[in-house]
């Protein structure tokens, strides 16, 4: 501390907490995107933090698709008690959204039903002005070219070419009535940085991060545990393998990876070997070579 | 072991620059795969992307440019962001376009870069492109600029070329204020200088690529001596606790010590300092803290927090280098939202000094700045700003300026300096307002006296002024006019008029007459611009006992009649912009006075 040293974790959370705390002062009615998974839980503490010894002002918001694993719903309900915030859960219940079957998720149109139109939708009815999302630039290369403060028109449209240049750390948040400004405040953070900020910080996570012997099935080149919903179809066999999840979202479609770590530890080391990027389990990235970028050109995170 | 590794590790920021097709993208793509940042997943696309295009080499731009808009034209538009690491250090980098017309986006990347590696062909050497990324490094007061030549496996590996550009730099960047200038030959396709050497080049002595990143030095970037911290946030967790939250912008505060908050320069006790969760004794640029004092005082957001030996410039006036980033160009006729540390406040530009020309750094004058120019200006912000210079002091000599009505951020702004204008600075901007300083009162209360003074201090200064002195208009202009009501109407009239046609020429005219009536200075007042009452204001008493020019005893031997204060009625003025008791103050304070007062409505630095 003497040489006032910064490390690059503590560059990264006091960024982000800066970007907080700029939203809490300037907007109106923010809320915060919680999807549960290890990037919404980093971002949860860095709002406990920024906003200590006072509470967090304001909500959280899950959009649940219905599929989601059950550990995730679980969690969800006992950390957010934990920490003493207002959680709002919505979901499409439109009969065109209940119609999905699990094989369905991943596809275009579940996306939009299950997740960007309620989420739009939700957004409109609070008229929040702001939603903060746990969004990384190292995700998905259309990322790496979004701002801390993304701009949407009113009717939630993100245009990757009509953004405001972000200058030094002096950010731009005005905004007129109906139209939103999504903020990611883990922009700079990359996966390891991820998960060596939640072995410094002790934070909890859902166990499906970590390895356990489960009941795969294989589908598409994507290895998903057999649960509430996902049942093995004619022709699938059903296997037991240590594995975990290296992302969390619709159990139809997010895979597994074979895995042994089953403490903070062997993940940050397995992550140090490992070559495949984190998304390469996700069936919705992989539909087209732009495939996110068309996805959030109509309001998805 | 493994844990202190990556603990330790530093944070370099850099930015890259180049002209389109001179391999940027191959580069960044180079360097990522060298340090292993690129997934297999990823190279496997690549790989197809390779296979369907038939080309030779893995084309690493498919891998950068992100948005299919892009990718369809084969150019970059936005600035990407890119991480990587080595054992010592973590890279972020600002992934900038070549493209000319997106300055923008240069100035935007440099802005939290410590480092420029500007790209340039080998082929094309010293291009325009090539000096303005240098320009906006040095304007930015990056530290580390690396001019890095790439496809030198075109041109052979050869030496001539690499000295040719090396000198056609240095003779340009002579003229710039950039420290540390490197040069570094480079195939980004071949992978040569990149991350290692092959021995292509056994003439160059310099460093590869990589090692010039992993050894500049970057910790000195940060300003650890002016303790400067801006309240963002306002914490109540209970009604009887407050505490303020920030970023240290610069220096360093500790618990127990005494600070000052402007603009109100109350002062407090450093109760108690938390990082995180923590209770700490200091902290220091760089950290996002809450802190609470010992008294319970009224602190706001945008408020700064001080030392007291050691003040920001404090000033509503200031000289800025401006980057305009919006398709609509500048106009100097409108306000526009200044955002400012935690601070948003309106400011209008009001002198335009030049524009720059980047290609040779020409100044040039201008009526305005279109997307991508670079100008100088003065800004007049309509409440005091607190700043550092940029270059002592990045985080609080930085600014946005936001266009009010399409909320978008027109301009990039880096504060110079905030005193000592040019006199024709000065003179173009009064020139643009002018203004009527009426002294109004009673015969002998001292009207002419601080008007002939007021005038002399002005003119000193290279402003442009005039006196119009109720004597002299009666001698010269209105001899036809005597002392009833509606002649004194008139004479107020005329001078009235005369008044605001010299102002309105950018004059500032210092009036001194009497004039009594009322609902006449009150008309002016609204139908004149820049019309200031200036109520001048000693007792009859006093005023009699003058006697300056003999007139009241002249009155009291009724020699003279309807004279002012006497048989006649001033009506005083009951909300002056400004009040002058010269029964109270000495003539160099009255002077003062009314000089200070209007230095600041015409918001002058004199």
């Amino acid at each position: 501390m003497s040489d006032y040293n910064i490390e690059y974790l503590d560059f990264l959370e006091s960024e982000s907490i800066h970007i907080l705390r700029e939203v809490a002062a300037e907007f109106n009615n923010p809320v915060m995107l919680y999807s549960i998974g290890k990037d919404s839980s980093v971002l949860l503490h860095l709002a406990y933090k920024a906003f200590y010894p006072g509470k967090i002002p304001f909500p959280f918001l899950h959009i649940d698709t219905g599929y989601k694993f059950k550990e995730m719903i679980e969690f969800r309900d006992y950390y957010t008690k934990k920490i003493g915030v207002e959680l709002i859960v919505h979901q499409n219940t439109e009969s065109q959204a209940m119609s999905f079957r699990s094989e369905d998720a991943g596809s275009e149109e579940y996306i939009y039903y299950k997740k960007t139109k309620p989420l739009l939708e939700i957004l409109r009815k609070h008229e929040f002005d702001v939603a903060i999302g746990g969004a990384r630039r190292d995700e998905e290369k259309s990322r790496a070219k979004e701002r801390f403060f993304s701009y949407r028109n009113q009717e939630g449209i993100w245009d990757p070419k009509n953004q405001r240049p972000e200058l030094w750390h002096t950010y731009n948040t005005r905004i007129k009535k109906g139209e939103g400004v999504r903020v990611f405040p883990l922009s700079n953070w990359i996966e390891m940085d991820i998960w060596q900020y939640i072995k410094r910080e002790k934070i909890e996570m859902v166990p499906l991060y970590f390895a356990q012997q489960m009941d795969l099935i294989e589908r598409n080149g994507v290895y998903l545990q057999v649960g509430d919903h996902v049942q093995p179809q004619k022709g699938e066999k059903v296997f037991s393998r240590m594995a975990r999840f290296r992302t969390l979202g619709c159990a139809p479609s997010t895979g597994a990876i074979f895995s042994s770590a089953k403490d903070l530890d062997s993940i940050i080391k397995e992550l140090e070997k490992e070559k495949i990027s984190e998304r390469q389990n996700r069936v919705i990235d992989n539909n087209s070579l732009s495939a996110m970028e068309d996805k959030k050109r109509e309001g998805y995170f | 072991m493994e844990e202190n590794k990556m603990k330790n590790k530093e944070l370099v920021r850099l930015t890259t620059a180049g002209s389109v097709d001179d391999g940027k993208s191959t580069l960044i793509g180079r360097l990522l795969y060298e340090c292993n940042a690129i997934y297999s997943d990823q190279l496997e696309l690549l790989e197809k992307i390779r296979k369907k295009n038939g080309g030779e080499d893995l084309d690493f731009a498919f891998l950068l440019d992100g948005l299919s808009a892009e990718q369809e034209q084969g150019i970059t538009i936005d600035v990407a962001y890119r991480y990587f690491s080595t054992d010592k250090r973590k890279y972020i980098i600002a992934d900038v376009p070549g493209h000319e017309q997106y300055t923008r986006n240069m100035v935007t990347g440099a802005s939290n870069a410590q480092v420029a590696l500007i790209l340039v062909d080998a082929r094309k050497g010293l291009l325009r492109q090539s000096k303005r990324h240098l320009f906006i490094a040095s304007l930015l007061g990056l530290q580390h600029v690396a001019i890095v030549i790439n496809k030198m496996d075109l041109v052979d590996y050869s030496q001539a070329v690499y000295d040719k550009i090396k000198r056609d730099f240095v003779e340009f960047s002579i003229k710039l204020n950039i420290s540390n200038l490197t040069f570094i030959p480079i195939s980004a396709l071949k992978g040569e200088m990149v991350t290692k050497s092959t021995g292509k080049m056994p003439w160059y002595k310099g460093w590869i690529l990589l090692d010039y990143l992993e050894n500049i030095q970057v910790v000195s970037e940060r300003n650890l001596i002016d303790f400067r911290l801006p309240v963002q946030i306002i914490l109540r967790p209970d009604q009887d606790h407050r505490y303020y939250a920030g970023l240290v912008e610069s220096g360093v505060f500790r618990k127990g010590e005494e600070i000052m908050i402007l603009p109100s320069r109350q002062k407090s006790i450093v109760k108690s300092i938390i990082l995180g969760l923590n209770q700490v004794k200091e902290a220091s640029a760089g950290q996002s803290i809450v802190f609470s004092l010992q008294d319970n005082i009224d602190i706001s957001r945008g408020d700064i927090v001080v030392r007291q030996d050691n003040l920001p410039r404090i000033a509503s006036r200031f000289e800025a280098s401006l980057c305009w980033l919006d398709k609509r160009p500048l106009d100097l006729s409108r306000t526009y939202i200044l955002k400012h540390t935690s601070k948003e406040i309106r400011c209008s530009l009001d002198v335009l000094r030049y524009r720059i020309n980047t290609d040779n750094l020409h100044r040039k004058k201008a009526k305005t700045l279109h997307l991508n120019e670079i100008g100088r200006v003065i800004i007049n912000t309509n409440e005091e700003i607190l700043f550092d210079p940029y270059i002592q002091n990045k985080n609080l000599g930085n600014f946005i300026l936001i266009d009010e009505i399409s909320n978008n951020t027109v301009a990039a702004g880096v504060i110079i300096k905030d005193k000592k204008y040019a006199n024709e600075d000065i003179a173009s901007s009064v020139k643009k307002k002018g203004a009527i300083l009426w002294l109004t009162g009673l015969s002998g209360s001292g009207k002419s006296t601080i008007a002939n003074k007021v005038f002399d201090n002005l003119q000193t200064k290279g402003i442009d002024c005039e006196i119009l002195d109720g004597d002299v208009i009666r001698q010269n202009l209105n001899n036809h006019l005597g002392f009833s009501k509606e002649d004194r109407l008139k004479n107020m009239e005329i001078a009235g008029f005369l008044a605001n046609m010299l102002s309105k020429h950018g004059v500032v005219v210092i009036v001194a007459l009497i004039s009594p009536c009322k609902f006449k200075r009150e008309e002016f007042k609204n139908k004149f611009d820049n019309f200031y009452e200036i109520y001048i204001n000693a007792s009859l008493a006093v005023c009699e006992q003058r006697d300056v020019k003999g007139l009241y005893k002249k009155v009291r031997q009724g020699e003279i009649v309807n004279f002012t204060g006497i048989d006649n009625v001033y009506e005083q003025p009951k909300t002056p912009d400004l009040e002058v008791k010269t029964d109270k103050l000495s003539v160099d304070e009255a002077v003062d006075k009314v000089t200070k007062f209007i230095k600041n409505k015409l918001k002058l630095f004199i």
